[in-house]
């Protein structure tokens, strides 16, 4: 049944019934109990499932992931919150030597159902270590499957998916997107539902795709409408998954548009952006009518909250990029070939 | 590196339960803690009663038959765990293996303990503890596929009921953790599959050197907080690599427990009864709701860090000479003797079983061929996943050019 949820609700929902189908799904994070997460997320799941499905951690992450290896070893279904991006390093090891590589060591014998939730991402004007977008560590671990949800309806859909999934799920959650709300069917049925690593066409468009993921799908939304304006259609794809990426569906957009940017939070260097474009460029380079261009955060560490406007790709510096690849500004002097933006002065917004 | 703990002296360290360090100025560099840590059986074999820890061991006191039994299979696997580590070293000398890393003095710890546990038991341990996973039932033959390279593990976990080894130092810690509350779940889930005797347990082993990674501590945090049904086994073995034991602690290992809030038990680790004892007792706390234990056993790695290390860069002979005083089976074999339990034919039989064990090893070892290059992308992810399938068929059509070229060129090299 359909209900207006927020996406942290959203999210809540497809917990409640992830564990209400498979009582071997078992929660654990630091706060997620009593208090619900510090963004409520599992807020009233320890109510209904107990203390024993829905755990209160002590305060150390490689404890936490850990301990869910070891709970998947046993056959449980382990979903692991991380209570703020800037916290994941500390488990580091013990999502990227066990988790991500214990199937293949023990040539199949042990799978470990792990979904590791993360909020992610800037844009809130926090302290430091809480506005970070750590994708690209974990897309270049193999082993992982990395996903990023952007909608109310998707957060409810592919937590599901992830936690049912037999693979490790990294799943990032942005954060300042909690609020967003839509229409959303927590109850699913999975069997019928889009696969979790396939990406999806959020607006089509014939002159520029435009894609993205997470917390800057809905910015990219805007940019497509503001563009319209000027009577350019842009094509927004929502990558969903980082790990696999679904280059197939990006390939088919820019084969018809020619013209390709990609838009992430993240630094720009080894970041999505660089593996999507190169991929697209082996792929359909006859193709294309532009270098594609990439706009993303710079290559700093996440500033404080008074700068973060600088760091997060917004509208305006969308819009540039759109563009930049359109051939429609002159690129400033001093700067890389035309294939990143360090301008916040866009046109046409 | 410069010794930020000084020279802290050995003997005068404090044992499990006491809570200073005495300073001294010797030039020690192990721990000489095996004169005050628990032991049944002393280094020249003689039996010491201890009625705390004899409680554990009615069975092997018995004086029946059976217990001979017992007892001639703790003898015999240490035996054979010696037999085959010696195997192993030569077959890396051989070139049939990449590395080794010996378990050489370790037998009596790892015996110890693997005998006390329970077919449903599970052990999570690092990469030296070959007498442990012999005991759980690995074939001689899967223990040398990971050194050979042509695997990370080599056999099934969950038909022995111990992981494959774990070369990430302390990570294997918070896996048992994991799993031990799972057993706790499952407890929850099903009362009813709880028999008499309390629930599985499960047994962690790591390194006197491991005992200052992060992952080791947190694991102590966790299963003391949750009450979980591991043993933390730690072979205080003297070394980690060329690092002394007092570069990672200036009190005893086992003294750390009382800070996590569980019992902390220092056992001669040369002294297999008491392993045994220690072991079986604290399977017992954690079985019925008690909580889990760390075991320091004290022992001595007698042989290199791996068959890539040399160890007379970094410590004495005469160090050495002193463990090997204190060997774990010429200890219990004399005790045996004593008792009637071993004679020279006995003798002959453990040492023809071993040789037959070793032999099983080379064999296994030698026959084992390199797989297939396209096993490389098996196993990755445990669902499809299109784009590594796209990776490997792309590799495949790469590797299917070179069999052409080789065949057009009449060679079976793959160079172009
Ligand atoms: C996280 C990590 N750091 C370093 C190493 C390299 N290393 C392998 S074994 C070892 C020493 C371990 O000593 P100890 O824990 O005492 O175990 P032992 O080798 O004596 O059995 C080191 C430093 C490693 N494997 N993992
Ligand atoms: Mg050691």
């Amino acid at each position: 049944m359909t209900q207006t949820l927020t996406l942290a609700k959203a999210l809540n929902a497809g917990l409640r019934r992830a564990m209400a189908d498979d009582p071997t799904v078992m929660l654990l994070g630091e706060d997620i109990g009593r208090l619900g997460g510090v963004y409520r997320v599992t807020d009233g799941l320890q109510e209904q499932f107990g203390p024993r499905r829905v755990v209160d951690t002590p305060l150390a992450e490689s404890g936490i992931l850990g301990t869910a290896v070891g709970l998947a070893y046993r056959g449980y279904r382990p979903v692991v919150e991380i209570q703020f991006d800037g916290f994941v390093y500390v488990a580091f090891d013990q999502i990227v030597s066990q988790l991500a590589k214990m199937h293949k060591r023990t040539e199949g014998a042990v799978t470990l159902p792990v979904t590791i939730r993360i909020p992610v991402a800037g844009g809130i004007g926090a302290a430091e270590h809480h506005s970070e977008s750590p994708e690209a560590y974990f897309a270049h671990t193999a082993g992982l499957r990395v996903v990023s949800v952007a909608n109310p309806q998707d957060a409810a859909t592919v937590l599901r998916q992830a936690i049912a999934c037999d693979d490790p799920v990294v799943f990032f959650e942005p954060k300042r997107r909690y609020h967003l709300k839509g229409e959303v069917d927590p109850d699913v049925d999975l069997t019928l539902a889009e696969p979790m690593d396939a990406a999806r066409v959020v607006a089509p468009g014939d002159d520029v795709t435009l894609v993205t993921f997470g917390s800057l799908v809905g910015t990219a939304l805007d940019a497509a409408v503001a563009a319209s304006d000027e009577g350019i259609s842009v094509e927004v794809i929502d990558l969903r998954s980082l790990s696999p990426i679904d280059h197939a569906r990006v390939e088919a957009s820019v084969r018809r548009t020619g013209r390709l940017v990609v838009v992430h939070e993240g630094p720009r260097h080894v970041g999505l952006g660089a593996e999507i474009a190169a991929t697209i460029t082996e792929r359909c380079f006859e193709f294309l009518e532009a270098a594609p261009v990439r706009v993303t955060g710079h290559d700093v560490p996440y500033p404080p909250a008074r700068l973060e406007s600088h760091q997060v790709p917004d509208l305006d510096r969308i819009l540039d990029g759109v563009d930049r690849v359109l051939g429609r500004v002159a690129v400033p002097a001093g700067s890389t070939t035309g294939s990143t933006t360090g301008s916040t002065t866009g046109v046409g917004a | 590196m410069p010794d930020t703990m000084g020279d802290a002296p050995r003997e005068d360290l404090p044992q499990a339960g006491a809570t200073t360090v005495r300073e001294t100025s010797t030039n020690e560099t192990t721990q000489e803690q095996t004169d005050t840590a628990v032991r049944l059986v002393d280094a020249k074999g003689v039996r010491h009663p201890d009625p705390e820890l004899d409680r554990w061991l009615t069975d092997v006191d018995a004086g029946t038959d059976e217990a001979d039994a017992t007892l001639l299979r703790l003898y015999s696997d240490m035996v054979t765990a010696r037999r085959l580590d010696t195997e192993a070293t030569a077959l890396q000398r051989q070139g049939e293996l990449a590395l080794w890393p010996p378990l050489l003095g370790q037998e009596a710890a790892q015996v110890g303990s693997a005998r006390a546990m329970r077919g449903d038991d599970f052990v999570f341990s690092s990469y030296r503890e070959h007498a442990v996973a012999l005991v759980r039932g690995v074939t001689p033959a899967q223990l040398t596929p990971v050194w050979r390279g042509v695997t990370a593990s080599g056999w099934d976990p969950y038909t022995v009921g111990m992981a494959t080894p774990q070369v990430i130092i302390g990570a294997q810690t918070l896996h048992a953790v994991g799993y031990g509350l799972g057993v706790l779940a499952d407890a929850e889930r099903d009362p009813g599959s709880v028999g008499d005797d309390g629930t599985a347990a499960v047994v962690t082993y790591f390194g006197d050197g491991a005992i200052s990674q992060g992952d080791v501590s947190e694991a102590l945090v966790f299963a003391a907080t949750w009450s979980v049904p591991v043993i933390f086994f730690c072979q205080n073995n003297q070394w980690a690599i060329s690092e002394p034991v007092r570069l990672q602690s200036p009190v005893a290992l086992a003294d750390r427990a009382a800070g996590f809030g569980m019992p902390g038990v220092q056992v001669d680790g040369n002294d297999v009864l008491a392993v045994l004892a220690v072991t079986r007792a604290a399977l017992h706390r954690a079985r019925t709701g008690g909580g889990p234990t760390l075991i320091e056993a004290v022992t001595y790695r007698m042989g290199p860090h791996t068959t890539a290390d040399d160890p007379t860069r970094y410590r004495d002979a005469e160090e050495v000479a002193s463990w090997a005083d204190r060997d774990p089976i010429e200890r219990f074999g004399a005790w045996l003797r004593t008792r009637g339990t071993l004679d020279d034919e006995a003798e002959r039989r453990v040492r023809e079983e071993a040789d037959a064990v070793a032999a099983e090893l080379r064999a296994g070892c030698i026959a084992t061929e390199d797989p297939p290059a396209l096993q490389v992308f098996e196993n990755v992810y445990a669902t499809p996943h299109a784009a590594l399938d796209a990776e490997r068929d792309t590799y495949a059509a790469y590797l299917a050019t070179l069999v052409a070229d080789a065949a057009d060129a009449g060679t079976h090299g793959g160079a172009r």
